[in-house]
């Protein structure tokens, strides 16, 4: 028995090597982040969360507009994308009959392979006029609301959600329906027997999955927040905090991609790595809570395994 | 076993004597500004025609960022849109200097419904609506300058970069001398804090975006107002008239500058004085160590900017960019003797 061990332990410290090294990895990006921005975090402190300014001239940076317009746009695209994905999940794993299984899940699979650039031409040359049609069509009573008030320019909170809400619907719902797979059949059998309808039968199933189903959720919630390039070609790129979803927004990541390149000066840079930090500080914290919201669902409801859903990519996978 | 070893060390061999074959060739890096790398590509590579041992690498990252690399001394030369900064100059290891290149212009573009005519701007004008305080295209200061054009009541849409440029720069730079507001509230750098607008990103990013937007004005090098085909307008000059930009209006605009050029040639020509100028020109500048370490890469760069400043000036009309004047080239000439290749 210890001979056998013995012969593993090139296997057992190999791996455990590369599992220490990915954590290693995450904590020096965390790190050399901080290091790097050092310069602003002296400058402006805790303010840089609060302040709405912007001003590369004047060399006052505040990362505010870009945190709301980040975590705005993500949040709408999961309210959008959360029931299509589910949805979508349901019909292919429950409902939907044999032959047209596969064809569905290479295409929803397909969609999860574009890359994102061109979802970002897409969305300039397509989705933009589109809802400049839409946004101009709205009756004056809705104009009038803050939510929908502003020039209908097309560029603007609400196409980079619509955008956000395409890309972020493959995953979600491919992991969804991997979770809804796993859902033993006794349970579903089991409701039947009891003289549930296929609709309560399927409510049932979901209940089962709900721990998958929120790492699913979450999983599309950490794309979003971390994508680049489609955003800022729909976005607007105004730095600037509004409710409205017509007004042209900004986001961190956004920002970053657009100005790192020409910052020339040392507290220019710090900000814009700030930035980078303050993202990076907003994932890791909505990875936590999803993580602490499934394991206190997986302790309440004793059974549930769920199939684990792998954590949200850490920003940059534009 | 033996003949494969042989013949792995063969083979390694080869691929050492070939690796030195092609390091004979003399490679130099530089990077910088966006704006002139289609003139510095076909110059690099008419040059590589000329001397085939020679191969300058230019990447187009960004004024900001190839002064960073020269600075950082990552390339061997850098190119920018707007001169460097006393703080840069002084953060250097050395002392840089600076090379004007190509002249570049760049116009006021914009998408109106229905109006097809070329539109006059002033200024102030170009100022206030880039400011948000003229946001209607019928307002009373435009229809003044633009009679007989049936202006509509649409909002204007403001198009500008967001990323850092020295587009951007040389805009803003005319903005802020037509404009004391202008200059005290926004100021001039290769990002700023825009008043209002929607951003682009490059060139391109803007173009498509007044294409697309009715009703929008945003500001693009010339050459791609032409190969859009879009309408661009003419803007008044210090002189009253109101010019088109052009090969001719915009080597106008560097004429005078030439007659007062400081002798680091870091000058703005935006808003010069003068006939028949366009005032948002701008010149185009290559910086070079003036002791570098690598004397044989000093000596290359100098013979090729030689030969820029001279043969290699007919391709700049081209492709969108004015040559620089005759008096401009004279200093540079002499200013070039000043780097230590040996």
């Amino acid at each position: 028995m210890a001979q056998a061990w013995r012969k593993d332990i090139g296997f057992r410290a190999g791996t455990g090597v590369f599992a220490l090294l990915l954590i290693g990895i995450v904590g020096a990006i965390g790190v050399e982040l901080t290091l790097q921005s050092m310069k602003s975090i002296n400058q402006f402190g805790l303010d840089f969360w609060r302040t709405e300014i912007w001003d590369p001239v004047a060399g006052e940076f505040g990362a505010l507009p870009f945190i709301w317009g980040t975590l705005y746009s993500s949040i709408l695209a999961l309210l959008l994308a959360t029931p299509i994905a589910l949805g979508i999940a349901v019909f292919i794993s429950e409902l939907c009959p044999a032959a047209l299984r596969q064809p569905l899940v290479f295409l929803t699979e397909l969609l999860a392979a574009i890359p994102s650039i061109v979802y970002g031409l897409w969305g300039i040359f397509v989705l933009v006029p589109a809802v400049r049609t839409l946004e101009a069509s709205l009756p004056g009573a809705v104009r009038s609301l803050p939510m929908f008030s502003g020039p209908p320019l097309g560029l603007g909170m609400l196409s980079a959600a619509l955008v956000l809400a395409i890309m972020v619907i493959p995953f979600s719902s491919s992991v969804a329906r991997e979770v809804l797979k796993s859902v033993p059949s006794a349970q579903r059998e089991a409701a039947y027997a009891l003289g549930a309808t296929r609709f309560e039968a399927i409510r049932a199933a979901l209940f089962y999955a709900r721990t998958g189903i929120i790492g699913a959720v979450m999983l599309g919630f950490g794309r979003a927040l971390g994508e680049t390039m489609a955003v800022t070609m729909v976005i607007g790129n105004n730095p600037q905090v509004s409710v409205s979803l017509f007004a042209p927004q900004y986001t961190m990541a956004a920002v970053i991609a657009n100005e790192f390149t020409e910052a020339a000066d040392e507290l220019y840079l710090a900000a814009l790595v700030e930035i980078g930090l303050v993202l990076f500080i907003i994932t890791l914290v909505v990875n936590t809570m999803s993580r602490l919201l499934i394991w206190s669902m997986a302790r309440s409801g004793a059974k549930a395994p769920a199939a684990e859903p792998a954590a949200a990519p850490v920003p940059g996978t534009a | 076993m033996a003949s494969s070893i042989s013949r792995f060390v063969a083979g390694v061999t080869c691929a050492l004597a070939l690796a030195a074959g092609v390091a004979a060739q003399t490679q130099i890096n530089g990077a910088g500004a966006t704006f002139p790398f289609p003139i510095y590509s076909k110059w690099f590579a008419e040059y590589n025609k000329l001397h085939a041992d020679i191969r300058i690498n230019y990447q187009s990252v960004g004024s900001g960022a190839g002064i960073q690399q020269l600075i950082k001394q990552t390339v061997f030369f850098g190119a920018t849109d707007g001169p460097m900064t006393p703080e840069q100059m002084q953060n250097a290891p050395g002392k840089v200097l600076h090379f004007p290149t190509v002249l570049g212009a760049v116009v006021p573009v914009y998408n109106i419904p229905n109006v097809k005519d070329e539109l006059k701007f002033s200024g102030p004008i170009l100022a206030d609506i880039f400011l948000g305080k003229i946001t209607k295209w019928n307002d009373a200061a435009i229809t003044k300058l633009n009679p007989g054009i049936n202006l509509p009541g649409t909002d204007i849409t403001v198009a500008h970069r967001a990323d850092g440029s020295g587009t951007t720069y040389i805009w803003v730079d005319f903005l802020s001398k037509v404009s004391p507001e202008w200059k005290s509230k926004v100021g001039v750098n290769t990002s700023v804090k825009w008043p209002t607008g929607v951003g682009g990103r490059g060139n391109e990013g803007v173009a498509s975006l007044v294409a697309q937007t009715p009703g929008s004005i945003g500001y693009v090098e010339l050459i791609y107002a032409l190969q859009t085909k879009m309408s661009y307008g003419t803007v008044q000059n210090m002189a009253g008239e109101f010019v088109k930009a052009s090969v001719q209006s915009v080597t106008a605009a560097a004429g005078a500058a030439a007659t007062q050029m400081p002798p680091d040639f870091r000058v703005s020509i935006t808003n010069a004085p003068g006939k028949g100028v366009y005032p948002v020109s701008s010149f185009t500048w290559l910086l070079l160590y003036e002791s570098p370490k690598d004397k044989a890469q000093a000596k290359v760069m100098v013979d090729f900017l030689k030969w820029a400043l001279g043969d290699g000036q007919k391709f700049a009309p081209e492709l969108g960019y004015a040559p620089l004047p005759e008096g401009v080239i004279k200093l540079e000439m002499a200013a070039l003797a000043k780097i230590r290749t040996q």
